[in-house]
């Protein structure tokens, strides 16, 4: 089970969390404007990431605030946790 | 090939056992072959052989970047069924049951393929509801699914527990009695003994890295741990690492990869006489012809290539198989592990082309590919052979998520995702 950094509550066990996929992936303001392999690709292709992944994890059982984690796909560390709206910390972040 | 034989093991027998030799070549890689499929498990040597017999592609090659059948094929919990309830999977998943029922004998080699019945439990109104129509459905599209009261539930399956004070009690039941499970191991094994024969050439310890395209984007080769190999087809048949190994060729797909645990416990005489799944409270077993309780649990929340899960998921499943089965309460658990599934959006397989030239596909089939092996195999080799999609796998195209013909099979995949 992860120890997972909520930004607003601190570690918290993963049961009380909810995953919430790829994170960065922004609806299109204006739906009917997106061409349909755009519109294809917002609703179903995903990066799925083998390394470094920036995922929606919601703390349901606690704050119930959605935040983005960034964490290792290969050995499911969470390196960073930030909250929502936030840019996607750089490497330098990821290393400390 | 040695074929097995009663007049072989005699013969054998005779000489002391020892002139049985390797069941495949270890060859080298060579400079090109006419088709490529990335992915040693039961679909990937499945399309080799099926490529190598039926469409006569002898000069071709299955790349495995760890060893055959070590992957989802080795760990998985063998539950084989098409009790699916569209028509299109439905005649995906019968096709590979059919094939199933005559794999022993086309291969010469005992997949210990057992039809034992499979049988879904229903716990909830809204769980009898949906399992009839499943029934109705597949006996629409000639699949012997059949409803079951608890009572007869529990006369096909004696250790059920169906008493009305359980948490989730047993409201009945579908069953699939060409259903069952077969050998794992045995049916990596034997499609590559037969592709062998047939001059297919298996390189184990051989990861692709890199596929290279030519100036029309048409794929030319695959860089490799074991050097570069040119190829006009790539079939990628790599489970949770399809995203990768299409990403080299710059596809991005539909797919999420989630570890999906199962488990064994200790091997006792023989108790169980089924398969069970129960989708509601996951829990999914059998008991293999070793004697281990063969235990399927449910997938993580997160998306991750560790094979390896979180013990709380494997708790939860233990849970149910102990309410379901109270006389398993004090078993031991052996061993368990991870394997990691790539999921669809609407958790139907992909098997076809790519939007680049020479690259197919046979991925998606997420916490329910082993059924599937012959099947999947057969057709993925149809689609290569002949760049056009079988009539079976072609509502599984990649095109189907754009164009908004999804085939959603959540409630019959049965893993809760």
């Amino acid at each position: 089970m992860l120890l997972i950094p909520c930004p607003y509550c601190g570690p918290r066990p993963e049961i009380e969390f909810v995953h919430g996929g790829e994170a960065h992936i922004a609806r299109p303001p204006v739906p009917a404007d997106v061409g349909i392999e755009d519109w294809t690709a917002f609703l179903y292709l995903r990066t799925n990431e083998k390394g470094v992944h920036a995922e929606r994890w919601r703390h349901t059982h606690g704050c119930a605030r959605f935040f983005n984690a960034l964490r290792d796909t290969t050995t499911d560390q969470i390196l960073a946790t930030y909250k929502a709206g936030e840019a996607r910390p750089g490497a330098a972040a990821v290393k400390a | 090939m040695q074929t097995f034989s009663a007049l072989e093991l005699f013969k054998q027998g005779l000489a002391g056992q020892s002139g049985w030799r390797p069941q495949w070549r270890r060859p080298e890689p060579k400079a090109a072959y006419d088709a490529v499929i990335v992915g040693g498990g039961g679909h990937g040597l499945g399309a080799a052989y099926y490529l190598a017999k039926q469409h006569g592609l002898r000069n071709i090659a299955v790349l495995e970047k760890g060893w055959l059948g070590g992957g989802n094929t080795g760990r998985n919990t063998t539950i084989i069924r098409s009790n699916y309830l569209f028509d299109e999977s439905a005649a995906l998943y019968d096709h590979a049951v059919k094939l199933w029922e005559g794999l022993s004998q086309e291969l010469n080699y005992n997949v210990m393929f057992s039809q034992r019945g499979v049988m879904m439990m229903a716990h909830t109104v809204h769980d009898v509801q949906v399992f009839k129509r499943h029934v109705h459905a597949n006996r629409c599209n000639g699949i012997d699914t059949e409803w079951l009261s608890p009572q007869e539930a529990k006369a096909f399956c004696p250790p059920l527990n169906i008493a009305a004070n359980m948490r989730y009690p047993v409201l009945g039941a579908s069953l699939q009695r060409r259903g069952g499970t077969a050998r794992h191991d045995a049916v990596a094994w034997g499609y590559a003994r037969a592709a062998d024969a047939l001059g297919v050439d298996i390189l184990e310890n051989c990861e692709v890295t890199a596929i290279r395209r030519n100036a029309v984007g048409a794929v030319e080769a695959v860089e490799t741990t074991r050097g570069l190999i040119r190829t006009p087809k790539i079939g990628v048949s790599a489970a949770g690492h399809t995203s990768v190994v299409l990403g080299m060729a710059g596809v991005r797909m539909p797919l999420e990869s989630y570890p999906l645990q199962a488990l064994v416990s200790e091997p006792i005489k023989p108790v169980f006489p089924c398969v069970v799944m129960s989708n509601t409270i996951h829990a999914y077993i059998s008991q293999s012809d070793k004697g281990e309780l063969v235990i399927g649990a449910g997938t993580d929340a997160y998306t991750s290539y560790t094979q390896r899960g979180a013990l709380h998921v494997t708790q939860h499943t233990l849970d149910a198989i102990c309410e379901l089965f109270p006389m398993f309460r004090r078993m031991r658990m052996l061993r368990n592990w991870g394997g990691i599934v790539d999921v669809t959006p609407d958790r139907s397989p992909i098997v076809g082309k790519t939007p680049v030239q020479g690259l197919y596909v046979n991925c998606g089939w997420g916490t329910g590919g082993f059924k599937a092996t012959p099947g999947a195999g057969h057709t993925l080799a149809w689609t290569m052979a002949k760049d056009e999609p079988h009539p079976i796998n072609a509502p599984f195209s990649l095109d189907r998520f754009r164009d908004g013909y999804l085939i959603d099979e959540a409630a019959a995949a049965a893993v809760a995702h």
